[in-house]
């Protein structure tokens, strides 16, 4: 059955003819194109499809598209600013927080969820908020090394925190 | 570490030239290509571990509206393989599944859904056969063949080598050890489930965007098996969502996608499922193995005899190569004075096994280190100095006849040994606290290739622009370890010019010259010197035209920050873009081509041609682990890690690899397990399969040692693999450390070590481990002089 959905994601509205079966990972990603968010088991195991649904990270892969109508999606894509690039994207770039790049979408918006909800968290805090997001490449530390980096430039004024 | 200013961008910290497309979600991996008119496939799969095919019949599936294409093995039947020796696999089986998983029909269909409900359609009848589960299964059951070709019954291959005697050496030695060691199979888990689409174009020509590691021998395979001439194949691989050694093999589902854009004239796509993934494997071998080592009291081996046992899974893979590498690197990091390595793969009804990170050389390392810790204990000896007091010198041929060129192993030791302070804390730390030491080396790129032949194995083709951009055309692939940027790096090292005004194209079999893949540690060193040999005469000509103009010598003149200028700062500097036109201008369209072969090297023997490499990386580990003596759960706190990569031609990427593998390693030793009940994976999900997230991941402390070696650009060595290699006995020895409890055994699983507590705590031995291997006649071995230059008496 399909079924005509609007959907707000990084702030555009889209109206959407789709089956209302399909996951907002499908819808994202074959729908709407959005394929900087990927898939690694689609069964909400590794957190390779996370989004922000109003500002909380969230897996796509378990999420139906009805239940989020109204609400603010935002994906990988819809992190840079007027093609400035969020602070996150530059110190995962910069510090080989991301390899094999494919975990790292997922990865950026789950860790700005963390920083908007607190900008000055520890390396345990980082560790702890990312831990639902499998990466097979870095070894994690690089990880939060660029957490902590976009950290301190979102929050200049705020003391570096202590592992 | 090089001298200042010796290098203008090699050595420097950079992010990798994919990093902003890649954490701006722009990266397009194979399965975000979408063409017009697109067609999905899903293959049905076998449910039965070893079955014939009596009947298949898809017609049902064709009449289901919404599908278009069905093919089965009949459509396919031309075998194919990544070894010449082990043409083993179909795309679609013929007349025999060998594992649960084996595809047997495919189906394309408008959605992924209509094409995943058509394989309930399919009727397929099997007739059972006897399934073989384990390497004494095959063993025992010589009538019920896997595969006809096999040395013997169900044993793929079996070798044995000898060099020197090792008779006489364990004659000679003041203590003999035998261990049994067990390394359980475990798989590479890409974040990125394999995925390939295929085009054929009205002019009959395919397409194929594949997450693979190996577009050339992709490309190969598909020549082979869809009996086109390679020419009329382009293989494109995309970004590889982590590959780790599990994307390069030829797949049935890039043989399979391909054949339905043939027949249907529209593109088709196939994501395999997570589930799917873990059958597809190519993994980890499990491996049995018995090893028997003679020492003197100072510490020099005089003897090893090391004898491997491999669960090869149901096809061939890399197998034999694997077979192989379990015994070839053993002898190049402490001198051996007589070795024999017999080695024996058995085929099961199990996905195959085949290259893991570190392919073959894990198993027999883990069991080398935990031993050389036994014999320490045994004869009193500091396990610190008994690896220091016996390291192989450079320049120095081991008794396998391979050649060490340099070596920083002792620096790694120092390195972890001091930071960590090693010999003071491991006597010291409070019951359930421990410091374990271990080493290990790997090649830098095998020294030959797949398939026999005496071309390059790697070639670069550089064409410069008259704005001064410099584009790069190689075939290497980029799994995400940077190979295009290392290429960006050292091209604009040799051009002066900065690394944004280097193009790089790569992995696309219609526009890059051939390199053989990303496997082996290869591509740094390969494309690396063959980017070189293709720059430096082109950059000749270059300054050649620009001493013409500026009446100079040429070799007054340099390129430096994207400017000709003289050595001595006579004149103005002029633009590289304007001395590239002069130069066009003298000689016509610039262009020129690189190649690089390794040294032929190695001895004369058959077998010799597994483990011979430009150079070897060496690493040390010192891992301190937390293990609560009443349940064995342990945490590993931190590791230390010294790693000779030669030379770090971009330190942010070797930083990344080193971390990289030592976490895989940590994974390996911890907990991972690919294991099967009657043919089923036991752990097929992300979730079931268990491995290190955030919080079992420590932190982690890494020296990168440069020893400048002659054989790498610049002096680089590899630095994706080795590193992983001490790790899992280093975390052994340092449970052994903690708690008094061996086990001899990866992964060293908590209730193992729970096991080895309450046997020590009812006065028992805290051993826990496999204790008997197979009674197996291994053929007589091939005797084999040892070099005549051998650095140490044998």
């Amino acid at each position: 059955m399909k079924q005509l959905l609007t959907l707000t994601v990084n702030g555009e509205t889209h109206e959407v003819w789709t089956s209302v079966h399909k996951t907002l990972l499908e819808v994202l990603r074959e729908d709407l194109r959005l394929t900087g968010t990927k898939h690694g088991c689609e069964l909400g195991e590794c957190g390779a499809c996370s989004v922000l649904v109003d500002g909380e990270s969230a897996l796509s892969c378990l999420m139906l598209p009805v239940e989020v109508q109204g609400r603010e999606i935002t994906t990988v894509e819809g992190l840079a600013e007027n093609g400035t690039p969020h602070p996150l994207q530059t110190a995962f770039a910069e510090l080989e927080a991301s390899q094999c790049g494919y975990c790292t979408p997922a990865m950026l918006v789950t860790a700005k969820a963390l920083l908007d909800e607190n900008p000055n968290p520890d390396r345990a805090t980082i560790r702890e908020a990312l831990a639902g997001n499998l990466c097979r490449c870095t070894g994690y530390a690089k990880i939060v090394d660029a957490v902590q980096q976009a950290a301190a430039q979102l929050h200049p004024e705020a003391e570096t925190a202590h592992a | 570490m090089p001298e200042a200013n010796e290098f203008r961008t090699v050595g420097t910290f950079r992010p990798k030239i994919d990093a902003h497309s890649k954490v701006q979600g722009e990266a397009v991996y194979a399965d975000d290509v979408f063409l017009p008119r697109m067609l999905y496939a899903k293959l049905l799969r076998s449910p039965h571990p070893h079955a014939r095919i009596v009947k298949i019949d898809p017609s049902a599936a064709l009449q289901r509206p919404g599908v278009v294409d069905v093919i089965t093995g009949k459509d396919v039947p031309i075998p194919y393989g990544i070894l010449p020796v082990s043409q083993d696999e179909e795309a679609l089986c013929v007349d025999k599944v060998r594992m649960v998983g084996d595809p047997v029909a495919a189906v394309a269909a408008i959605d992924e859904e209509t094409a995943e409900a058509a394989l309930e359609d399919i009727v397929v009848e099997y007739e059972l056969l006897p399934s073989i589960m384990s390497i004494e299964e095959g063993l025992a059951q010589e009538d019920v063949q896997i595969h006809e070709y096999a040395d013997h019954g169900n044993i793929h291959k079996q070798v044995a080598l000898e060099f020197g005697e090792v008779e006489s050496g364990f004659a000679e030695a003041d203590h003999v050890r035998e261990d049994i060691f067990y390394y359980e199979g475990n798989t590479h888990m890409p974040m990125e489930q394999h995925a390939a689409v295929a085009q054929c174009g009205a002019d009959g020509r395919v397409t194929l965007w594949s997450s693979t590691q190996t577009p050339h021998y992709v490309h190969r395979a598909l020549a082979k098996v869809l009996e086109l001439p390679a020419s009329r194949i382009r293989v494109i691989a995309t970004p590889v969502g982590g590959g780790f050694g599990g994307k390069t093999d030829p797949f049935n589902h890039e043989v399979a996608v391909c054949k339905l854009a043939m027949r249907t004239g529209r593109p088709v796509k196939l994501t395999l499922t997570r589930e799917e993934v873990f059958y597809c494997h190519r993994g980890r071998h499990p491996v049995l193995m018995w090893v028997k080592t003679g020492m003197k009291r100072d510490g020099s081996i005089t003897a090893m005899h090391f004898r491997s046992h491999l669960d090869g899974g149901a096809y061939g893979s890399y197998g034999v190569a694997s077979t192989y590498y379990t015994g070839a690197l053993q002898t190049i990091t402490y001198p051996i004075a007589n070795y024999k390595f017999e080695g024996m793969r058995v085929f099961t009804n199990k996905p195959p096994c085949g290259p893991k990170r570190g392919h073959g050389t894990p198993q027999p390392r883990f069991a080398l280190e935990v031993q050389l810790d036994k014999f320490a204990e045994d004869l009193g000896l500091d396990p610190v100095e008994l690896r220091l007091k016996h390291l192989m010198p450079p320049n120095t041929k081991a008794i396998n006849h391979l050649t060490v060129t340099t070596i920083g192993l002792k620096e790694c030791i120092e390195k972890v040994v001091v930071s960590s302070d090693f010999q003071e804390r491991r006597k010291s730390l409070p019951p359930g606290k421990g410091l374990g030491l271990a080493c290990g080396a790997y090649l830098t790129g095998a020294g030959l290739p797949i398939y026999w032949n005496k071309m390059p194995h790697s070639g670069v083709q550089l064409k410069v622009d008259r704005g001064g951009g410099v584009t790069v055309f190689c075939g290497s692939t980029d799994i995400g370890q940077g190979s295009n940027s290392i290429l960006s790096t050292i091209v604009a090292e040799e051009f002066g010019i900065a690394p944004e005004h280097v193009i790089v194209v790569t992995a696309d079999t219609d526009l890059t010259p051939v390199d053989l893949g990303s496997y082996s540690s290869r591509v740094t060193l390969m494309t690396g010197n063959a980017a070189i040999a293709a720059a430096r005469p082109l950059r000749e000509q270059i300054l050649a035209a620009a001493a013409e103009v500026l009446q100079k010598a040429p070799d007054e003149l340099t390129i430096f920050n994207g400017e000709v200028v003289a050595h001595n700062g006579s004149g103005d500097p002029v633009p590289f873009s304007e001395a590239v036109q002069w130069a066009e201008a003298k000689f016509g369209t610039l262009g020129s081509v690189g190649s690089y072969k390794p040294p032929r090297r190695g001895g004369r023997f058959k077998g010799a041609g597994v483990g011979p490499s430009p150079n070897y990386s060496y690493s040390a580990c010192v891992a301190e682990v937390t293990c609560d003596p009443e349940t064995g759960l342990y945490s590993v706190d931190k590791l230390w890690l010294g790693h000779d990569v030669g030379r770090a031609i971009n330190p942010t990427q070797v930083l990344g690899q080193v971390e990289g593998s030592a976490y895989m390693g940590l994974g390996e030793v911890m907990m991972e397990e690919q294991v099967f009940r009657r043919g089923l994976h036991k752990a097929p999900s992300l979730l079931d399969y268990k491995s290190p997230t955030f919080l079992e991941t420590p932190e982690m402390e890494v020296f990168l040692i440069e020893t400048n070696d002659p054989e790498g650009p610049y002096g680089a060595k590899e630095a994706g693999q080795g590193p992983l290699l001490p790790i899992m006995p280093a975390v052994a020895n340092a449970l052994y450390n903690a708690v008094g409890v061996r086990v001899d055994e990866v992964p060293v699983a908590p209730e193992k070590v729970f096991r080895g507590l309450q046997a020590l705590s009812a006065g028992k031995d805290g051993r826990v481990g496999p204790s008997k291997v197979p009674d197996v006649q291994f053929p007589e071995p091939i005797q084999v002089e040892p070099p005549d230059d051998l650095p140490y008496p044998n």
